[in-house]
């Protein structure tokens, strides 16, 4: 498991692990795990386990979950984004999101991106400018849009997330 | 202009009028967090230099996931709830109360509030006419400090549940159908409207139910008008005066209108692995069960502990299969011993947990081997959910779940009434 680090730069590369579609928080923070949600980085050594055994060995820093519809349904558990972040996951990108995990990872500061998935294949060289909103698959030698973040949102992520912004106003400034 | 439910709870919330699509500011009347979410909205708090809350009395941390602890971590971690609580002065709800959703209409949600947990099933409180709805930990630690959220106004689409289901049919059966046809992420980011005749002769647990189940098809709140029977629901828990009449505005604009006609539809259940896997009991080839679950947050009611009672009294549960009540609150436990249904469940071979989650999130108290099939009526069968990926969950009405207890097998509980 890699170290965590900023996830804010704009240029993000990374290697593409392929999920299907309904990747519930059950299977990415296994109810099993309960008593670990105290402990995040040993909870993140089970990090999307039952979707995928060999994930958490094999990926590194920067590199990006890619997913189908609905990921992240279930659970308010914000555990699941931050043990993604924690595992070195640079953005993870799906065709689409559940509501809570799509908060959380704003919250928390996991870039999260709606796009056409199919496109992109397990393994392949991704590079996502998040400012100019492009992922260029660089094995495929094509480039994707992903929509566009409320600007509540990107006030957000700016700040740093959730906590640095009410910190920072005394409250909400948005 | 006139407006939906939402619309109009977000507007009085938020001091001006916002339709959907606005983003707002609002004012919240109740916040909760359990003891699965609670610890990290504590750190948080912590983190922004918030040792109280806004507003005490309506902010609660309820220890019902893993109550009794089983395990030493888990302990510690109450530990911090109880501390905080009691040094902010807020609400603890602790080992043997219940369920948080169940508590919260029990005894804080209120028609017409706004209400957050950190919980997703927190739109449970919709049932009353509360815009409730579930978020992750840190909204719900700044909840606690401000008494305060942002909220984007949600799409509706309204639901007319019509006629009277036949017999053998109930809410739960209703909702999986709505899931099955809507699909889990069918209502992502808007609110659901539960209207229609047969929601007249509903029973206030009819409705938790259905409110419950909102979030299985992806959505922010599911919302009732309130009524008389809220009303009478409130008045029994000796909180009448917190009724207050909620309903949508005649032409308010709804994305999407589903007429779904109650008496032509058959008991229903989810398979393995989503909630909108769903099939008619009576199209079913033979599915062996070794555990069923009767409780939790959907289905752990009086009403439900009553239908399952009255198909399993005089009767024995099957050889090959462990039966598990969990009533959903001290209160539904207390009503159940007094109408007799604890001791004709337990003549009948169940076995009877304290109020809380239970076996539901795969913690303890009923974890499913390998290869094991569950038939539950709680309200999510994703894999590993009841705590073994090797493991299956099938999701239906209390009725179903007793029927097939005895039978041994996933049965029609139509064959019997
Ligand atoms: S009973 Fe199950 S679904 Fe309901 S709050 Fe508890 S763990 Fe969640």
């Amino acid at each position: 498991m890699a170290e965590q680090k900023n996830t804010t730069q704009k240029i993000l590369k990374g290697k593409s692990f392929k999920f299907g579609d309904d990747i519930s928080t059950d299977l990415i923070a296994p109810g099993r795990y309960f008593h670990l949600r105290s402990n995040l980085p040993e909870l993140a050594r089970h990090v999307l386990e039952d979707a995928d055994t060999e994930f958490v060995r094999k990926v590194k820093q920067g590199d990006f979950v890619v997913a189908g519809r609905n990921f992240g349904l279930g659970s308010s558990r914000e555990h699941a984004p931050i043990i993604i972040k924690l595992a070195g996951v640079g953005a993870v990108l799906a065709k689409s999101f559940a509501r809570i995990f799509f908060r959380n990872s704003i919250n928390i500061g996991l870039p999260v991106l709606i796009c056409d998935t199919d496109k992109i294949s397990e393994n392949d060289e991704l590079e996502i400018d998040l400012s100019k909103g492009i992922i260029r698959d660089i094995t495929k030698n094509i480039e994707l849009g992903f929509k566009a973040l409320p600007d509540v949102m990107i006030k957000l992520l700016n700040d740093g997330g959730l906590v640095e912004h009410i910190i920072k106003n005394k409250g909400f400034n948005l | 202009m006139d407006k939906t439910i939402s619309e109009k709870i977000i507007s009085s919330h938020a001091g001006r009028d916002v339709y959907s699509g606005d983003i707002a500011v609002v004012d919240v009347d109740v916040v909760m967090a359990q003891d699965g979410t609670g610890p990290l909205a504590v750190s948080q708090l912590k983190k922004m230099g918030f040792e109280k809350v806004k507003n005490p009395a309506k902010s609660i941390f309820f220890i019902d996931h893993a109550a009794p602890s089983p395990r030493k971590e888990l302990s510690n971690t109450h530990a911090v709830l109880r501390q905080y609580a009691e040094n902010a002065g807020m609400v603890l709800s602790d080992v043997g109360e219940g369920v948080c959703h169940q508590i919260l209409v029990e005894n804080f949600a209120s028609p017409g509030d706004i209400v957050i947990g950190a919980d997703s099933h927190t739109c449970t409180s919709g049932a009353l006419g509360a815009f409730s709805t579930g978020m992750g930990s840190t909204d719900i630690a700044v909840g606690f400090a401000l008494a305060k959220t942002w909220l984007m106004v949600p799409q509706t689409i309204k639901v007319n549940f019509n006629n009277i289901p036949s017999k053998g049919v109930y809410a739960k059966d209703l909702i999986i159908y709505l899931i099955g046809k809507i699909t889990a992420e069918g209502a992502t980011y808007k609110t659901l409207e539960f209207s229609g005749s047969f929601t007249k002769n509903m029973t206030i647990d009819d409705r938790f139910t259905i409110s419950n189940m909102a979030v299985e098809a992806g959505a922010k709140a599911g919302l009732f008008e309130s009524d008389e029977i809220t009303k009478r629901f409130l008045k029994s828990q000796g909180r009448g005066n917190d009724f207050k009449e909620v309903f949508a505005d005649k032409n308010a604009s709804y994305e999407q209108v589903i007429d779904i006609d109650c008496s032509m539809l058959e008991p229903i259940i989810s398979m393995p692995y989503t909630v909108d896997n769903v099939c008619s009991v009576s199209k079913i080839e033979k599915i062996k069960i070794d555990q069923v679950l009767i409780g939790t947050c959907t289905n752990g009611r009086l009403a439900d502990l009553k239908i399952a009672s009255d198909i399993l009294k005089g009767k024995k549960v099957n050889k090959n299969v462990r039966l598990i009540v969990v009533p959903a609150s001290k209160k539904v436990y207390l009503e159940a011993l007094k109408e007799g249904i604890i001791e004709a469940l337990i003549e009948s071979g169940a076995a009877i947990q304290s109020p809380g989650c239970g076996p539901c999130v795969g913690v303890h108290q009923g974890i499913l081997g390998d290869g094991e099939a569950c038939l539950s009526t709680q309200n999510r069968n994703f894999k590993g959910r009841m705590g073994n990926p090797d493991s299956f969950i099938y999701l239906s009405s209390p009725a179903t779940a007793a029927y097939s207890a005895i039978k041994g097998y996933i049965s029609d509980v139509r064959e019997i009434l």
